[in-house]
């Protein structure tokens, strides 16, 4: 490997992707630099959660680049189990397994799939529990949780795998209006530790507070991008304008 | 998932207030068919017994055995043909569902060719007639086998078996295939992005899923199974059905006729009965948990 942590760790190229005659993605191009945060919003359908997808390699794309640590994601040579161990990603719907407890949803990967022993694992699980601040929800089902619990526990169970880069696909999109806050602490936490994330997100003043640089897209594009405080301040295109006038 | 408000239910609150439903609830009509048919049963046997009292007086005043005393003389022969028949039903759903899950998982796999050829299977073996399948089974099983130089012999009631867990085979692995489609296409999202292969995902996080899914309709098979078991009598496998009419043979009594199938087919109700109360208080369970 000839990458160094100079380099953005994610790197996307020009990308394409279309479903039948539906083009989502129309020549994208996002450069992430190692502890960044980056915040992609846009109206619904503009091919965000499309994009986020093809960066752990759930989506295959048509054409363009995608590098994670300067090795090619859709390279069908690719060892894609490497890959998810360097990328996390966080649902909007949780996808937590509900025939398992909190705590075992969050050590089956590393025990399965990495092959860690289990009294490691569940020592590790157990802080991430506390990190997450779901201290004594260890046995509880997630039937049993409220969303945002339930989403803390789906961040946990990513951080598990100690990943270089975790995806957030509007995390907060499911919540009760009263939950959302807890998740977005957590994920801030994240932020402040040096994690390098990447948010499909609606809520703006979050984005504004956490983001060190801020994608707007539209139908397959990158409209307009910026840190924050220029993005918002003072929007150069139209269609932000329009979009963030509708918003705020 | 007819996840039913329950507050909105019957007492309490206006009646006016609720909303109208054209059709009565599913769980309604079951709770119905259950009324209908339990007390349908308790009038027959209680008719039964009541019908035999009376023939035992009568039979005292004629100078031949009472029908009570022939039923009691042949119950031993019969109830073990009845256990032979809960035999049949146990080993052909182990084998059918055995099968079934494996052609269920071929039903799902990636390889197409499979999944097409799964699914043919399925569907003949789906819609095929159960007799049909039995002298099928019956004609084209060798009676013996050589398998490395011994002989395996074949009796007509295993090859009987075998012809009943065909049609086993061929729903579980609908209610497999349709389980594992049930689960949201997340699990798989999350689960992938977790690095799990696709095995490790069918086996540790879908299929852990659908055994919920799976035992109510599972059960009712079963339960189907066993009444159909008397099916094997006309391919001459000596069970129930070919040891009752032997015994009405025997005794060469008319008026033994209808009472003594209505007390085999007692003894079916009450293995099958439980099984389907249970079944449907499974399914009460699994769609208020969801």
């Amino acid at each position: 490997m000839n990458w160094t942590p100079a380099e953005p760790i994610v790197s996307i190229r020009g990308v394409f992707k279309s479903f039948g005659q539906l083009v989502v993605l129309k020549g994208i191009s996002i450069d992430v630099k190692m502890g960044e945060v980056i915040c992609i919003i846009g109206p619904s359908g503009s091919g965000k959660s499309t994009m986020l997808r093809c960066i752990n390699g759930l989506i295959s794309i048509d054409r363009g680049s995608i590098l994670v640590e300067g090795q090619e994601v859709h390279d069908p040579a690719l060892d894609k189990l490497a890959l998810r161990k360097k990328v996390g990603m966080v649902f909007q719907q949780y996808n937590l397994f509900p025939h398992r407890t909190a705590l075992q949803n969050v050590m089956m990967a590393p025990i399965h799939v990495l092959g860690q022993p289990k009294a490691e694992v569940e020592a590790r699980a157990r802080g991430l529990m506390k990190k997450v601040r779901l201290e004594g929800k260890e046995n509880a089902y997630p039937g049993e949780l409220s969303g945002g619990q339930q989403q803390r526990v789906a961040i946990a169970r990513s951080l598990a795998m100690n990943p270089q880069v975790m995806l957030f696909d509007e995390v907060t999109g499911a919540l009760d209006p009263e939950t959302v806050k807890e998740v977005l602490v957590t994920i801030k936490e994240l932020a402040e530790e040096g994690m390098t994330c990447i948010l499909v997100t609606h809520e703006m003043g979050f984005a504004r507070e956490i983001a060190d640089h801020i994608y707007f897209t539209d139908r397959g594009v990158i409209v307009e991008h910026g840190p924050p405080v220029t993005f918002f301040a003072n929007p150069r295109d139209p269609r932000t304008r329009e979009f963030l006038g509708q918003i705020l | 998932m007819a996840t039913v408000d329950r507050a909105s239910e019957g007492r309490g609150g206006f009646a006016v207030m609720l909303p109208f439903r054209l059709a009565p609830r599913e769980s309604s009509v079951w709770r119905f068919a259950d009324w209908i048919s339990l007390r349908a049963a308790v009038v027959l046997v209680a008719g039964l017994w009541l019908g035999l009292a009376v023939d035992a007086f009568a039979a005292s005043a004629a100078a031949q055995p009472s029908i009570l005393s022939l039923m009691v003389k042949w119950s031993p022969v019969l109830f073990g043909g009845f256990l032979f028949n809960l035999l049949i039903s146990f080993l052909s759903m182990a084998i059918g569902t055995a099968a079934g899950i494996i052609l269920g998982l071929f039903q799902v796999s990636l390889r197409i060719p499979l999944r097409r050829s799964a699914w043919v299977v399925t569907q003949f073996f789906r819609n095929a007639p159960w007799l049909v399948l039995l002298f099928y089974c019956i004609l084209l099983i060798p009676f013996e086998l050589s398998i490395f130089g011994r002989t395996v012999p074949f009796p007509d009631w295993i090859k009987a078996v075998f012809g009943l867990s065909l049609p086993v085979m061929a729903y579980v692995s609908e209610f497999v295939r349709g389980a594992v489609q049930s689960i949201p296409s997340g699990q798989w999202e999350a689960a992938e992005s977790l690095a799990f292969s696709r095995r490790k995902t069918m086996t540790m996080i879908i299929l852990p899923q659908c055994v919920k899914r799976v035992l109510p309709p599972w059960m009712n098979l079963y339960a189907i199974l066993t009444m159909a078991t008397p099916l094997v009598s006309i391919v001459g496998v000596q069970e129930v059905m070919t040891l009752t009419r032997a015994a009405l043979g025997a005794e060469n009594r008319v008026d033994l006729l209808i009472p003594i199938y209505l007390y085999v087919l007692s003894w079916f109700f009450i293995y099958c009965y439980p099984i389907s109360r249970y079944t449907v208080r499974l399914e009460r369970h699994f769609t208020v948990i969801g």
